[in-house]
């Protein structure tokens, strides 16, 4: 099961949990997941940017995720 | 990824493709452009940094001969929140209330009305004309008071973002946010050595040459045609539709050749407003900016206060560090203290962290992106405490920032695990260059600190075409700025096999090219030149199968080497190569015209970082600092361009060092900035820096073809420490504020009894 590790001013949509294991394909089945276990976060977890296995994607949708996957979602990167 | 260093062209610095318009005045920005019964469009800026509007009385304008259309607040949709999108933070609403204030304003400069008549003059008496009934608020100046429980309200809706419970009453700070690993109690009583600091930096802007300026040109169908100076002609486009509830496809944006944006072009101002003038007109309205519009009414960087404390063990092992950091976002929120906290660590390996963030809201202009936006200010504060670390524990400042370096592997404090990054590299050429351990002049100081910054991917597109002579022309969507023409020529040659000479880029508008986000995120070499590569892939996987077919045998057995279709070993010997050209040639018997195409939305931007060393002078009687050397180094993944890269790193270095030394906003005690022209607010010129010197390393970054890293935004973060660290090392005074101007140096210096 994939690691997820949520920052915290994502908590409030996690009910504060930091930490969990998810079984998941692909970010978009992983999404699907943690809205069955936390109702209503899709949406802001969606709009994170999202580090999986240490690459970090703007707008993941459909990479793969393997069992042993890191996944960190995180605040979106603007630059200048 | 290409492993060969071989390369043909990439790593060259040729000539730029539009150097020549560029150097002869031929080339066209934002305010060159003048179309027949075109008018002048102007805005009325509010005279208060805290006031609501009571009211506002056009008529008088309105009815002035030579006046076309008077547009304020009322005249606008209501725009639904939601967020901006692309690379830009933030809320509609927001950005529409900033460019044309409704019911109050918020800082000294923000638009209240807008006036479009034939002449500049007529204009300017409009807007005389323009009555206009204030109640003025008490402004919030200071980031420490709008803090404050019983501060003035900018928003009596603001309640602040991200805490477990919705506060019982607004405030001024619009978002908190927490990063945090380990027990950093425990950590601290785990040092041996602990420094403290409090660093506080004003406001600054990005100082780019060419004010803001645009034409907009509406007919009777109510589509625009906007011409503008922008970073990303599609996001504007997308901005102004969000803003004026208009359909995209009525309107359409082509960028013009841009004279510096440094993320401050990101952004919309005059565009919808150019739009709605033209719509009420009918003609064609142009609008530009004064250098005191721009630097009164777009948005700068954020002023900070960063309060750091870092603990370590003898032999240098950070055991904990902290930081609490508020930063200024302006009139709306949307401050960078996101990327500021995500960045203040990035560079080091640690155990026990914490990092509190504020986004705060002051009356003063809503800030903009500014060059790897936050990083500067967070990491001036860490890269001057790790001095004063090294300091106490009597070791060398690479030395220090090397046993606790990042490297592969290494959990960032914002999440993930580095991928190969360039750091150490960075730091062993740091200590191993000349410009570490040649003697110092009496009296000056070296100071050395650490850059980082993440950069982006995001969307882009690109097209690639064949001329019937086999020569290339590239299609992209982004503004060139930094010299990404020549960059994506050279990838385009690269990849196809021909040399650079035959292949030219242009920048499409937004009907005649796909999207592409902003040029910015020091994304474009990264992830258009990744759509450019892709394109001429396409391209020949489209020349084999035309060689394949002209000689009848399968596309497998044609190869594509050095710019030709060749026969893989083995295949019909007699069979002459076919180069670019013959293929182009003969393009109409073997399918037509050979385009090739690419979209994507990259990932996998390498993080970049660098080591900058700066040998300063102060002269104790007057405070002036002198920039005796700078040398900067930085892990660019492989440089494209060569020599565009160099000065990518000289250009971040003057700008971070006129930042470090004297830019900074000035306010009154009414908010009103002291400082808005360059003769005030003082960027360096060429006379006052050396020759910056530069040192590119080259770790690739696996997830592009040819390993790039964006290099735009990382060279300015590590000046300012750098700087600052030298002047430490030169007077014996740590100026922990900055600027550091000759004002503030003589009052350091006279406080330490220097």
């Amino acid at each position: 099961m994939a690691r997820v590790v949520f920052p915290n001013h994502l908590l409030t949509f996690t009910g504060g949990e930091r930490e969990v294991e998810i079984a998941a394909g692909n970010f978009r089945q992983l999404l699907e997941a943690l809205e069955t276990r936390f109702p209503g976060c899709r949406e802001a977890l969606g709009k994170a940017a999202v580090a999986i296995d240490g690459q970090i994607y703007q707008d993941a949708f459909l990479e793969p995720i393997e069992p042993a996957s890191e996944v960190f979602f995180m605040q979106r990167i603007e630059g200048g | 990824m290409a492993e060969a260093v071989d390369f043909k062209v990439i790593g060259t610095s040729p000539v730029r493709p539009d150097g020549v318009d560029k150097v002869t005045g031929r080339a066209q920005y934002g305010a060159d452009l003048n179309l027949p019964n075109q008018i002048y469009g102007k805005v009325l800026r509010s005279p208060h940094a805290h006031a609501r509007i009571k009211r506002i009385d056009t008529s008088r304008a309105e009815a002035m001969p030579g006046v076309y259309a008077v547009i304020c607040g009322r005249d606008f949709p209501q725009a639904a929140h939601g967020e901006i999108g692309g690379e830009s933070g933030g809320d509609v609403s927001d950005l529409a209330k900033n460019i044309m204030a409704r019911d109050k304003v918020l800082y000294h400069g923000h638009a209240v009305a807008a006036v479009s008549a034939r002449s500049l003059r007529i204009a300017d008496e409009a807007l005389a004309a323009i009555e206009v009934e204030y109640e003025v608020l008490e402004p919030v100046l200071d980031i420490d008071a709008a803090m404050a429980p019983d501060a003035p309200l900018l928003d009596e809706n603001c309640f602040t973002k991200n805490l477990p419970e919705k506060p019982d009453k607004p405030s001024n700070i619009a978002a908190v946010m927490q990063l945090a690993r380990g027990d950093v109690d425990q950590g601290f009583e785990q040092a041996d050595v602990i420094v403290e600091g409090e660093y506080r930096i004003p406001m600054a802007h990005q100082g780019y040459i060419e004010p803001h300026a645009c034409v907009a040109n509406t007919n009777e169908a109510g589509q625009s045609t906007v011409w503008c100076c922008t970073q990303g002609h599609f996001e504007f486009r997308a901005m102004t539709a969000k803003v004026l509830n208009m359909n995209v496809a009525d309107l359409k944006f082509i960028a013009s050749e841009i004279g510096g944006g440094f993320g401050g072009k990101t952004v919309v101002y005059l565009e919808p407003l150019a739009v709605m003038l033209s719509r009420k007109a009918r003609r064609p309205v142009k609008m530009m900016m004064s250098r005191e519009d721009v630097f009164r009414a777009t948005g700068p960087t954020s002023g900070t206060h960063i309060k750091v404390k870092v603990g370590a063990k003898r032999d240098g092992t950070i055991t904990a560090a902290t930081a609490w950091m508020a930063y200024e976002a302006g009139a709306y929120a949307g401050a960078p203290m996101g990327p500021g906290a995500m960045a203040i660590f990035a560079p080091y390996d640690l155990e026990n962290f914490k990092v509190e963030a504020y986004d705060v809201l002051v009356n003063k202009p809503k800030v903009a992106a500014y060059r790897a936006p936050g990083a500067p200010q967070s990491m001036h504060a860490m890269e001057s405490a790790l001095d004063e670390l090294a300091r106490k524990l009597n070791m060398d400042p690479i030395d220090l920032r090397m046993k606790n370096a990042a490297e592969e592997g290494t959990q960032a404090p914002y999440g993930p695990k580095f991928p190969a990054i360039g750091l150490k590299k960075c730091l062993e050429a740091a200590k191993a260059h000349p410009a570490y351990s040649r003697p110092l002049p009496e009296g000056a100081g070296r100071g050395v600190a650490v850059g980082f910054w993440f950069n982006v991917g995001m969307q882009s597109s690109a097209e690639v075409h064949i001329n019937e002579n086999g020569t290339v022309t590239v299609v992209e969507g982004n503004p060139d700025i930094g010299g990404s023409r020549a960059s994506m020529c050279l990838m385009a040659a690269e990849t196809l096999g021909v040399p650079y000479e035959q292949v030219r880029a242009l920048i499409g508008d937004t009907e005649s090219t796909g999207f592409s986000n902003v040029t910015g995120g020091s994304r474009t070499t990264f992830a258009t030149g990744m759509a450019v590569v892709r394109a001429c892939e396409d391209i020949i996987a489209q020349c084999r199968a035309r060689a394949a077919a002209t000689w009848g045998v399968e596309e497998d057995q044609v190869l594509w080497e050095d710019g030709q279709a060749t026969p893989a070993p083995g295949v019909n010997a007699d069979i002459k190569p076919l180069s670019l050209a013959d293929i182009a040639a003969n393009a109409a018997k073997t399918g037509g015209p050979l385009l090739g195409r690419a979209s994507l939305n990259a990932q996998g931007a390498g993080a970049s970082f660098s080591v900058n060393i700066a040998d300063l002078q102060v002269d104790r009687e007057t405070g002036k600092v002198d920039v005796l050397a700078f040398t900067a180094i930085q892990d660019a993944g492989r440089a494209i361009h060569k020599a565009y890269v160099e000065g990518q790193l000289q250009g971040g270095a003057a700008q971070g060092l006129g930042w470090a030394l004297n830019e900074e906003y000035i306010y009154d005690a009414e908010g009103v900035m002291e400082n808005a022209g360059f003769l005030d607010y003082r960027i360096p010129v060429a006379s006052d820096l050396p020759m910056i010197d530069t040192q590119i390393i080259e770790v690739p970054n696996p997830s592009h073809p040819y390993g790039v890293r964006g290099v735009g935004e990382t060279p300015i973060v590590a000046p300012l420490a750098a700087a600052a660290n030298a002047v430490r090392s030169a007077t014996g005074v740590r100026i922990p504020d900055l600027p550091m101007s000759p004002p503030r140096i003589l009052a350091a210096l006279e406080a330490a009894g220097v």
